[in-house]
């Protein structure tokens, strides 16, 4: 029977082409901008580490006070020196790292070549396992190296292509900011979005790969300055980097790894017993003001997903409402032509349920094809979506298998939802009248 | 003609009119806000940096294993390489001038502070302080970026010290915007004193520019212009060069800087994206903001296009199901122009009514959109003018299918079906 009504629905769309086509097309054109604007929104808002995310956390200590220049009371969303340091000797958490944003010279071996610039972070030995980061070659640095300031580097692909070829360069030496660094370990292409461990350096989304990671202390020890934001509360007493380090200052993210609700209630209350602690000993002149969000909440709570694409999501799916309501009319105006049709139908014995299927079949007929029209577009549409947003953004957006499935499931279901009033009125269409007014 | 037999019709054909007022409400809703968004951008791209755009290009360099600015002497010897690289630049052929500056309008990088009348001053909720962002440069800075000063006087070489870059000393001049001195000297601030970041010390404002913009691209208008501009040069171990060219030499300019560098100094670096012009700034400063614009600009196309298609669809259906009518109508005497008016009018009605809904629609979608996504009131202007363009696109969408019922021969209503 199925057979027969792909048969029926297929002769009624070939009767009125035009109006077929314009369905088509609409549904089309509405679901490929609607899956377009998806790709970028899934893309941009996208949880960078989801099988680890609930686990990563993000505190937050208020060295400002009250009169930091904010309305909603929410402390610095970066740390200063002075905290960042004394949270990583506690080690309260399973493992954590403070970091902060480097963009060292690196002098290539060869001679004749120029040297390049790299940009990467100052971080802890926990953060590669923490962050479960790749390794193509040898690992991450020891807590010991952390403690001894080792000359140890952690390079990405790119740059170890760059410098050595193709090979395994652990052992190798790479001169860095005019000093030789011990490769321990090269990364196997990694370049997370969005840049999660440190959205106040980088909002979220940065074209860059991180070229180089070296030891926090390490860094610090020989000067390397930070380049990333860097914001005060009041002018630093003393000057240059040594002076920053001194300053209330906040330049430093910080992420710790909790593995239950259990750890998180004490890391929190260890956190508040921190600033009162530096409330007594008179740093801070207020009471505890610290946050500790898990990775989504902090991304959300930092807006890292631009507010445009949101809107334009919207819009987006505004378009698809007003394209169900245009199928809506237009398939209304093709089963009711055919009234004449239906009544010989149901005269001759056609039970209601039949009249139902006959004209799902035929709304199911059309949303497939708006759904393969869809599907061109919708590729046509994230191919292009690179000639008009920023790089950063637009790679991201990729047409992969479940966008195509989910871009012919909303075609089809679409006009099924728009099929259903007018297959209704097209089965309460009185058999009688029909066959006596022709 | 009166609107009565019209409206009796239109009571047959409930659905389809609901159908097509809701599409048309939907749509205007739709697209008076995303015009308005779209407009917002545009507007912001189209902002004046108060700079001679054209002509002009930056390099950004670092230098390879530098003295540190901690170390004795290391920001002097800083200031030397610097200078040497100022002069080396100057030498090449068809530049005007060279101006060190730490950042640029659009650029991204920026030098944020409070700047106040009063000293120790840093409530933003007063009137007397404000943000601003600091420029450090030095006498050339004026003509290399082509801004102009509106009072008071420029630096003079005799102005230019040079501190470390995170050395945060208050400087004994300063320049400042139009924007800022106005805010904070309606009377005219040249010769008046201003404190910096909430410090004690008088810093004279010896001259005002017309207009030079912050290097955030994304501030709204109330901070967009708040530049002050500090007669220092900055040292550290990488250094930005603003470079203004004769006419037209641009691109042959922006070629030769890299090897005249090199030769001063090869430690250093300098790839593909340490020169950059102006444009190319501006643009990716604003790359983000025109993609959004023109994604939702071609969403709102496609919107007007299915609503317009919807209406003919849907009257070509009533036209075809009316034939025996008009042919009744023609038969009785109506003119042809006349079954046009009665299509045209009823289309009227229709879109009448889906409108008036839509401006309902459009005005509380704004409202939503203002609580959840800091947007502002969208202008009565944008919602009437979407109110016509939907009048107007519902007249031209009729038209064809109108058209066609007036052209049904009289002698239709004489035939059997």
């Amino acid at each position: 029977m199925f057979a027969y009504y792909l048969e029926l629905a297929l002769r009624s769309l070939k009767r009125s082409p035009g109006l077929t086509v314009l369905m088509v097309l609409a549904i089309g054109f509405g679901v490929a901008a609607s899956m377009t604007t998806y790709s970028v929104f899934r893309a941009v808002s996208g949880d960078p580490i989801p099988w680890k995310s609930a686990q990563l956390f993000v505190p937050q200590i208020d060295n400002w006070g009250p009169k930091n220049g904010t309305d909603d009371g929410e402390p610095p969303n970066a740390m200063d020196y002075l905290d960042a340091t004394t949270l990583m000797r506690d080690h309260r958490a399973k493992r954590q790292s403070a970091m902060y944003q480097i963009s060292p010279s690196v002098v290539p071996a060869q001679a004749g070549k120029h040297p390049l610039n790299v940009t990467g972070h100052a971080v802890y030995s926990e953060f590669f396992p923490m962050l479960d980061v790749p390794f193509l070659y040898g690992n991450g640095w020891s807590a010991q190296d952390d403690a001894q300031r080792a000359a140890v580097a952690v390079i990405s692909s790119k740059l170890n292509e760059k410098l050595f070829g193709n090979v395994d360069s652990v052992g190798r030496t790479v001169n860095i900011e005019g000093r030789d660094y011990r490769v321990v370990g090269v990364l196997d292409h990694w370049n997370p979005q969005p840049r999660f461990y440190d959205v106040t350096n980088t909002g979220g989304f940065s074209e860059n790969v991180e070229d180089v990671f070296l030891p926090f202390e390490r860094a610090i020890s020989v000067g390397l300055p930070n380049n990333g934001n860097t914001n005060c509360n009041a002018t630093p007493k003393e000057s240059g980097f040594v002076g920053l380090q001194h300053s209330e200052c906040v330049w430093i993210a910080y992420m710790a790894e909790l593995d239950d609700a259990a750890a998180v209630t004490a890391y929190r209350q260890y956190l508040d017993a921190y600033a009162k602690n530096q409330q007594k000993a008179g740093r801070f002149g207020w009471a505890p003001n610290n946050r500790l969000r898990n990775l989504p909440d902090y991304l959300e709570q930092q807006q890292v997903v631009p507010r445009d694409t949101k809107v334009s999501l919207l819009v987006a799916l505004g378009l698809l409402l007003v394209c169900l309501v245009n199928t809506v009319g237009l398939l209304l105006a093709k089963f009711l032509r055919r009234s004449g049709e239906i009544g010989v139908r149901r005269a001759l014995g056609a039970p209601r349920k039949a009249i139902y299927l006959q004209f799902l079949t035929e709304a199911g007929m059309v949303g497939a094809a708006g759904g393969v029209l869809g599907l061109l577009l919708t590729g046509v549409g994230v191919a292009s979506v690179g000639l008009v947003l920023p790089k950063s953004i637009s790679d991201l957006a990729r047409l992969d298998l479940s966008l195509l499935a989910i871009t012919l499931l909303v075609a089809v279901l679409a006009t099924l939802l728009a099929g259903l009033y007018p297959t209704f009125r097209a089965s309460r269409v009185q058999p009688a009248w029909q066959l006596k007014s022709n | 003609m009166t609107l009565h037999p019209i409206l009796a019709a239109l009571r047959k054909h409930k659905a389809g009119v609901v159908l097509i007022a809701m599409q048309i409400a939907l749509t205007l809703a739709i697209v008076c806000n995303a015009v308005f968004i779209i407009g917002q951008r545009i507007e912001r791209v189209n902002r004046p940096t108060g700079l001679d755009e054209s002509n002009l290009f930056l390099i950004t360099q670092q230098w390879v294993d530098a003295p540190g600015e901690d170390t004795p002497g290391g920001v002097d010897k800083l200031d030397a390489m610097q200078l040497e690289d100022l002069a080396a630049l100057r030498q090449v052929p068809d530049v005007v001038s060279v101006a060190p500056i730490n950042s640029m309008p659009l650029l991204d990088s920026s030098w944020n502070g409070a700047i106040a009348s009063k000293p120790g001053d840093t409530q933003f909720r007063g009137k007397s302080v404000t943000r601003t962002t600091y420029y450090f440069s030095d006498d050339q800075m004026l003509p290399t970026l082509g801004v102009r000063l509106v009072a008071g006087r420029a630096f003079n070489a005799g102005d230019v010290g040079h501190q470390g870059f995170r050395d945060q000393r208050d400087p004994d001049i300063v320049i400042l915007t139009k924007a800022l001195a106005d805010k904070l000297f309606p009377n005219g601030a040249v010769g008046k004193a201003v404190y910096l970041n909430g410090g004690n010390k008088p810093v004279t404002v010896i001259g005002v520019v017309e207009r030079m913009q912050v290097p955030y691209a994304g501030g709204g208008d109330e901070v967009a212009w708040n530049s002050t501009l500090i007669p220092t040069r900055l040292n550290a171990n990488f250094a930005r060069y603003a470079v203004r060219t004769k006419p037209g030499r641009l691109d042959d300019v922006m070629r030769a800087v890299t090897p005249a560098l090199y030769k001063v100094n090869p430690m250093r670096v300098l790839d593909d994206d340490s020169v950059r012009s102006f444009t190319e700034i501006r643009d990716k400063a604003y790359r983000a903001d025109l993609g959004m614009a023109i994604l939702m600009g071609v969403v709102c196309l496609i919107l007007l296009c299915v609503t317009a298609a919807g209406i003919v669809g849907l009257t070509s259906f009533w036209v075809g199901q009316r034939h025996r009518q008009i042919g009744v109508r023609r038969a009785l005497g109506a003119r042809k122009i006349d079954i046009l008016h009665y299509f045209q009018i009823e289309n009227l009605l229709i879109a009448g009514s889906g409108v008036v809904i839509g401006v309902l629609l459009a005005v509380g979608l704004n409202q939503w959109l203002m609580s959840h996504y800091e947007m502002t009131r969208i202008p009565i202007l944008y919602v009437l003018t979407g109110v016509l363009a939907m009048l107007a696109i519902g007249q031209a969408a009729v038209f064809v299918p109108a058209r066609r019922a007036s052209n049904v021969p009289p002698v239709v209503a004489t035939r059997a079906v």
